[in-house]
């Protein structure tokens, strides 16, 4: 395997490069241990589609999703005025992500303070790398493998992503089963509008238990998301029912990742 | 020798009923104006669209298709049998009787046997609803907020759906006899009762003058019901036949995911980036000094208002919603009927009070909706995704957060730790900033 390289939009402008497309890290896929595998996997799918892109580095801050979903709509903007007004110092119109809330926020949210760009979730910059044949999966060791996709709320519902994760992991080969709720109905992970910062209300079952017991009823050797705060959710899930030996979650990043290293 | 009583009795209860149907409709109107302005004139075709889809074409209802189909009975026998309404309306003010039959003839039979059929269905889907409700106990029809009054309502609007119905045939059929069994003039022979004629054999052992009475009984009872369900709409969660066509026709068009980016903070935001911003050239007007976020009625939207007044308590929200799936507090369909009920505590106190509010103490958070409630929300939009009619309680409960946030400083500690580190090092963890590429020396 190649050296993967990682540049700085100031690096390469530093060079007289342009990069086309800036892959917003995020903050669960620069800090979290889980998370980090997802950020290193699609930057590994990225060198070898030979994308030319840039993070942001130490200039990303955060887009202030988890505090506007809290209600501090100061802290937003805050956040929002300050990143569009380095992101339009670098004059970026693309931007990939592999968080839907960043997805979501930068595509649904900055357009209205200033902040203009072409987003895509790294699903769909996975998809169009796979039509565009920049990227070559073998989905050979997936074949016989049971995969069920738990759609994070704001990829689907949010924005009306349901599809195109589906038609990325169609590519390995697996089967894809369906939970009982899917789609439209996907039930929530539980970390969504900053429910990951703070332990829940009183009641009588943990969110992201009944999602996990949703997706076993599938009996999958693989659960795929696209979405590090549901990869969290569903990683305690299936460790809290003693199923992290056998089953997996993993982001379709890491699938295809794993898929095109061979 | 006739007389010119009926009509005057009739036109009567007419009026009254128009009157006071009216009246109710301005204080909703008046109501969901203490709501705050939102421009949603916007798109006007695709809004036309949405509502012609979502309320005229109950495309939502269609998600559960039992009950979707049983409601689409439900809703096309009330429009269909209406037009019935019409003739009974014409015969009531000028006295006459099937005053449309000479005019059209046998179409008049066609539309007179259409009617009876959806009535009949009307009957069946009803009670398979009564069923649902009370019997199988569906479990969405039994949350706490349904006690009491909202469960009662359901109720009393299929026994007056089945009464009136019933009184429809009754009359029909009555009708029916009288035309073959008595040579009273006024019972014209018009009409096909392809229904009702099956209980003609209940009038066998009657006089001709008791079926001409239960003929008009029938038909006044049945009238005067429509006059009273008309107005009982106002008290109850059967708004929703008026209300869903504006409510659709309002409803977001943009994606879900996309909260509302509050003007007032991002001027306060920016003059705070800005260095050389001088707070005092730009005099803003104090009007523009509001309130963050909503603690009652009038810091939500018309639109978030109206929501309330549509909402049929039909419960989807709640049963699709994570938190109340897992046991916690919040139900997104007690917001809505919170929300209705505060407007209309609010609206009761202005009508005491000739016209102004008179501040009561109370208001929607606390008083009907707690924190509790609100913290537990994943912002998942499943509730908004379930409602058949284009409701959208997770904004009312982003507002009020953001109340408690900015007003009242009120987020749970950890919360509130989380914040404080996005503030200091722009993420919700204590990472320093100028670590976020760390994870590239582990490649």
């Amino acid at each position: 395997m190649n050296k993967i390289e990682i540049n700085t939009f100031s690096e390469l402008l530093s060079q007289g490069k342009t990069p086309e497309i800036l892959f917003w890290v995020g903050c669960a896929g620069s800090f979290d241990e889980r998370a980090k595998k997802i950020t290193k996997a699609f930057a590994n799918i990225l060198n070898q589609a030979n994308v030319s892109f840039a993070v942001l580095g130490s200039e990303e801050g955060c887009t202030g999703d988890p505090a506007k979903r809290a209600g501090n709509e100061f802290l937003f903007q805050m956040q929002a005025l300050t990143n569009i007004e380095v992101l339009n110092g670098y004059n970026i119109k693309k931007i990939v992500t592999a968080c839907p809330h960043c997805f979501n926020t930068l595509k649904n949210e900055y357009p209205d303070l200033g902040g203009q760009y072409d987003v895509m979730h790294h699903t769909q910059f996975i998809k169009s790398l796979l039509n565009d044949g920049k990227l070559t999966v073998n989905g050979g060791s997936f074949k016989g493998k049971k995969i069920t996709f738990h759609d994070p709320c704001y990829l689907g519902r949010a924005n009306n992503i349901y599809e195109t994760p589906r038609e990325v992991l169609k590519k390995l080969d697996a089967e894809l089963s369906e939970m009982k709720s899917c789609k439209q109905k996907g039930m929530c992970c539980g970390a969504g509008g900053a429910q990951m910062f703070k332990e829940s209300e009183p009641g009588n079952k943990e969110v992201n238990i009944k999602r996990t017991e949703e997706a076993l009823e599938t009996k999958p050797d693989i659960i795929a998301s696209g979405c590090p705060f549901c990869n969290t959710m569903l990683t305690d899930g299936i460790k809290n029912k003693k199923k992290d030996q056998e089953i997996k979650v993993l982001d379709i990043a890491e699938l295809i990742n794993q898929a095109s290293d061979l | 020798m006739s007389t010119y009583i009926p009509n005057i009795i009739f036109s009567g209860f007419f009026i009254i009923s128009i009157y006071f149907f009216i009246n109710n409709i301005k204080k909703i109107y008046r109501n969901i104006n203490l709501g705050i302005p939102i421009d949603r004139n916007d798109n006007k075709k695709q809004r036309w669209i949405q509502m012609f889809r979502i309320a005229f074409g109950q495309s939502k209802m269609i998600d559960k298709p039992v009950v979707g189909v049983l409601h689409l009975v439900v809703y096309l026998g009330f429009l269909i049998i209406n037009i019935e309404l019409l003739e009974i309306l014409v015969d009531g003010f000028l006295g006459t009787h099937r005053v449309f039959a000479p005019y059209l003839g046998s179409f008049y039979n066609f539309l007179i046997g259409f009617f009876e059929i959806f009535a009949i269905l009307v009957l069946i889907s009803v009670i398979f609803f009564l069923v649902r409700r009370n019997i199988i106990k569906i479990k969405r029809f039994w949350n706490d907020e349904m006690k009491g009054w909202p469960k009662n309502d359901a109720n009393l609007i299929l026994y007056i759906e089945i009464a009136l119905m019933t009184l429809f045939l009754t009359m029909n059929a009555s009708d029916l006899w009288l035309q073959t069994n008595s040579n009273n003039p006024i019972y014209i022979s018009a009409g096909s009762f392809p229904i009702s004629q099956f209980l003609l054999p209940l009038f066998d052992n009657f006089s001709i003058s008791s079926v001409i009475l239960i003929e008009r009984s029938a038909w006044w009872l049945h009238i005067i019901g429509i006059f009273l369900f008309l107005n009982y709409l106002y008290y109850s969660k059967h708004l929703h036949i008026l209300l869903a066509f504006p409510n659709t026709y309002y409803a977001n068009l943009e994606s879900k995911g996309k909260f509302s980016n509050l003007k007032s903070v991002t001027n306060e935001v920016r003059m705070m980036l800005d260095p050389n911003a001088d707070p005092f050239s730009n005099p803003s007007n104090d009007q523009d000094i509001s309130k963050f976020g909503a603690s009652d009625v009038f810091d939500l939207s018309k639109i978030q208002l109206l929501n309330s007044y549509t909402c049929t308590e039909c419960g989807r929200c709640t049963s699709e919603c994570p938190a109340n799936q897992t046991g916690k507090k919040l139900s997104p369909r007690k917001v809505m009927m919170d929300t209705r009920d505060r407007i209309e505590e609010v609206g009761r106190n202005i009508d005491k009070n000739k016209g102004k509010f008179k501040p009561d103490g109370k208001e929607l958070l606390n008083n009907y909706i707690s924190s509790e409630e609100l913290w537990a929300c994943t912002s998942c939009n499943a509730c908004v995704e379930a409602c058949p009619i284009g409701i959208d309680p997770l904004s009312i409960i982003i507002d009020m957060r953001r109340y408690l946030v900015m007003e009242k400083s009120a987020a749970p500690s950890e919360l509130n730790n989380m914040m404080t580190n996005i503030e200091n090092n722009g993420a919700p963890w204590p990472f320093n900033q100028m670590d976020k590429l760390n994870w590239k020396n582990e490649l």
